[in-house]
């Protein structure tokens, strides 16, 4: 993980200023604590804060090649730098360095923005060309690494992480409304829109150019599925050995690094198989790390040691309280820089301070199985309703629905009733793009009733999911019920939210990295061609990795269900000894300055709420709950008073003596001398 | 696989989590033995009806139909319109 930010001008009359230019990365100085580094030269300014992982000594960036042509900041991983390098020699390209970046520069040297689709990694990258004058910023294909950029006052200012954009004197900081009404529909906010109006993110699988003074965003990647589900000529076994080995070699290559390499343990199957392929298939012993939860409904421990011992890891945990949800939230919200819905960022953000303390930069993580492999409830729910849509006025059916959520056996005649509001839009026509996410988006959408008049005002034409709907690829409508489903996922919660609020923002707030071995990109692309019946049998949800991994872990956890990761969402912060601040980011006072909710009902639910058991606060409460106190929050840091928070966070890392080494100063005067003789 | 075993197959994976031995013929009862629970059938329909490509109505969801092995390929035989098992 490092952080990377930068200034080019458009129009070449701003001076970009040195200590803007560090501030800028002193900032997000936790994604990369361990060196800092600038590359000035005229109209433009980078900048970079470095976690060494990968070549300790010779590896500072700013970076360029040899011929000091393209200078780079990158932020990131090139896992398969290790077979690229070689291909490179041979053309004649010379390394000062044994770096991932140097490769990565000169392959971008070799093949421009073609090079992206070679590299196998999770990156975000700047290269300035210093003689076609030409800026390139790139993201990797699923937006593991984040990447921001705005355009004020005849400059373009981009960065690793927003707050350093805000940094910026010409950078106003305005909420969209539109980007907050999609966070309170869909979940998270769709790119390349951002919370703030005018800041925008480079989108996963893009990457931009500017050449004089015109910004263009390219698409060089996006996932896509075969048309009906795909081919269907190859046996399970046949795909399962598949599968295998490129986890097998996924995991592998995601374990280069110079310094040591741990993994999280949920207690699913997921991590599980991760830790597993790591403890059968490679020599390195493994340290793995687990959050468990005081809230026993929440806790998963019992499977996480029973993990842990099988595989003989040297085993971490650290106990998440109320009290330690409540305490981190708003240091959580500085990091996710946007209003969230669920607190589960938060005990991920103390786990990678556990990893911290243990001396560990790296760790390996599960997601993507879920979304690719079709793990989610939500796709069972949709093939549910699906089987409830060939007879929509069977009575049965939908009754299909209590396997998925035992909650629903309840009296008859109040099953039905739920059954029927809840899960019923749609089914007249499970055709339509959005059929599977009906549910959720409704049930989430009831949290806008919070907003005040200006609000409603202001988003009266504004439909996020017709806007969503839009924007979807061509050739979506002929991809299979389950490929929609995954898109949409992909789309809306995993580059969105899961990769970002709850996987980079929070690891980095440690200076933790973290590695997806699911997310490489041949899996990817190998497992959207997987027919869905080989991903949810029946019922069981991720079927074809529980065959992957049979005979590497316990049968029991090879077995279980899915437990969704939660955390105790309004509970932690109304039981008994409540922090302060909750008083008054609810007071009517806070409420009314912030100019988006109404504050009468949101002091009732605070008071409806207060001191109730987390079993019995329902979905809706706790979204409404922690989507307004996070928004607050937000609003308090971002919009309010960023000046206070931003300088201390900056008075911080200055007070520690950081020293910049500046990069290519040489290049720099020798230039400037010829020009003078 | 025919008809039966790809049934058998199911219901072994699915609702005997691996244990054969329970399954002991293919006329014992899905509901008198616990193998199957009243949501259980729902999910045994679904399989029939993705697997076999044939639609159940409500008023076919009835135990003649569906609860055991041997009724239930004999039902998905006369929803086929095939006479003979297939192999």
């Amino acid at each position: 993980m490092c952080g990377i930010a930068g200034i080019l001008s458009l129009d070449n009359h701003k001076e970009i200023k040195r200590e803007l230019l560090e501030d800028m990365v002193l900032i997000q100085a936790h994604r990369g604590p361990d060196e800092f580094g600038l590359f000035m030269d005229e109209g433009i300014g980078l900048s970079h804060a470095r976690l060494s992982i990968i070549d300790l000594s010779t590896g500072g960036q700013p970076m360029a090649d040899t011929s000091e042509k393209i200078w780079c900041v990158f932020n990131g991983e090139i896992y398969n730098y290790v077979e690229l390098k070689p291909e490179l020699e041979r053309r004649g390209y010379q390394f000062n360095t044994t770096s991932d970046t140097e490769v990565l520069i000169n392959q971008f040297i070799e093949k421009g923005p073609d090079s992206f689709n070679t590299l196998n990694g999770q990156f975000a990258a700047a290269f300035w060309d210093c003689r076609s004058k030409r800026l390139t910023l790139v993201r990797d294909r699923l937006g593991i690494r984040p990447l921001y950029y705005t355009v004020a006052d005849g400059q373009l200012i981009f960065a690793s992480e927003i707050k350093s954009i805000l940094l910026h004197p010409a950078v106003d900081r305005k909420i969209d409304k539109r980007a907050l009404d999609e966070i309170f529909t869909l979940w998270s906010v769709l790119p390349p829109k951002t919370v703030f109006e005018g800041i925008y993110e480079i989108p996963p699988g893009c990457y931009l150019t500017v050449e004089d003074g015109d910004v263009r965003v390219n698409k060089y990647w996006e996932p896509e599925f075969p048309e009906n589900g795909g081919e269907d000529n190859r046996t399970l076994s046949a795909l399962v050995d598949e599968l295998k080995d490129l986890l097998i070699d996924s995991t592998k290559i995601r374990l280069r690094a110079d310094v040591p390499v741990g993994a999280y343990l949920s207690g699913g199957i997921d991590s599980s198989a991760i830790t597993a392929f790591v403890k059968n298939y490679t020599p390195n012993s493994l340290n793995t790390f687990s959050v468990t939860f005081e809230d026993k409904n929440y806790d998963e421990r019992t499977h996480q040691l029973e993990l842990a011992d099988y595989l003989g890891t040297e085993h971490k945990t650290i106990n998440c309280s109320y009290k330690s949800i409540a305490e981190m939230f708003p240091e959580v919200i500085w990091h996710t820089e946007k209003p969230i819905l669920r607190t589960a960022p938060t005990p991920l953000m103390l786990l990678s301070g556990l990893v911290r303390d243990n001396n560990i930069k790296v760790v390996l993580t599960g997601e993507g199985a879920d979304e690719f492999l079709g793990g989610y409830d939500i796709f069972k729910e949709a093939k549910i309703r699906r089987f409830w849509a060939v007879n929509p006025d069977s009575e049965w059916r939908p009754r299909l629905l209590e396997r998925l959520y035992p909650w629903l056996k309840m009296s008859p005649s109040r099953t039905k009733f739920y059954l029927q509001t809840f899960y019923r839009p749609g089914i007249d026509n499970p055709e339509i793009p959005q059929f599977s996410h009906i549910p959720r988006w409704s049930t989430t959408s009831k949290i806008k009733m919070f907003y005040n008049d200006s609000m409603r005002k202001g988003l009266a034409d504004f439909n996020p999911v017709s806007d969503f709907i839009e924007s979807l690829p061509a050739g979506f409508d002929r991809w299979s019920y389950l490929g929609k489903a995954q898109f949409i996922e992909i789309q809306t919660l995993l580059s969105a939210y899961l990769l970002s609020s709850q996987g980079d923002r929070v690891a980095a707030a440690n200076s933790i990295e973290g590695r997806y071995p699911f997310l490489d990109h041949r899996i990817v692309e190998f497992a959207s061609k997987i027919p869905p019946k080989y991903k949810i049998r029946g019922l069981v949800e991720k079927y074809i990795l529980r065959e992957v991994v049979r005979g590497l872990i316990p049968e029991n956890l090879r077995k279980r269900i899915k437990r969704p990761y939660m955390a105790p969402d309004a509970v932690s912060f109304l039981s008994m000894d409540h922090p302060e601040y909750i008083d008054k980011y609810f007071s009517n006072d806070f409420i009314t300055k912030s100019e988006l909710f109404k504050p009468l009902p949101v002091e009732k639910l605070k008071e409806k709420l207060s001191g109730l058991p987390s079993e019995r606060i329902g979905f809706k409460d706790n979204m409404s709950f922690v989507g307004i106190l996070s928004t607050m929050i937000f609003m308090d840091r971002f919009i309010l008073n960023f000046s206070k928070f931003s300088s201390d966070k900056i008075e911080k890392w200055r007070s520690k003596g950081i020293k910049f080494q500046v990069r290519g100063e040489n290049e720099h005067r020798r230039k400037h001398s010829t020009a003078y003789n | 696989m025919s008809i039966e075993e790809s049934i058998r197959q199911h219901i072994i994976d699915n609702f005997l989590l691996g244990e054969s031995s329970r399954l002991a013929s293919d006329r014992v009862s899905f509901l008198d033995t616990g193998i199957i629970d009243s949501t259980g059938v729902l999910e045994l329909v679904m399989f029939v009806e993705e697997t076999f490509g044939i639609k159940i109505e409500d008023d076919e969801l009835l135990p003649e139909n569906l609860d055991s092995v041997e009724n239930l390929a004999d039902f998905i035989r006369r929803k086929q319109g095939v006479q003979q098992p297939t192999k």
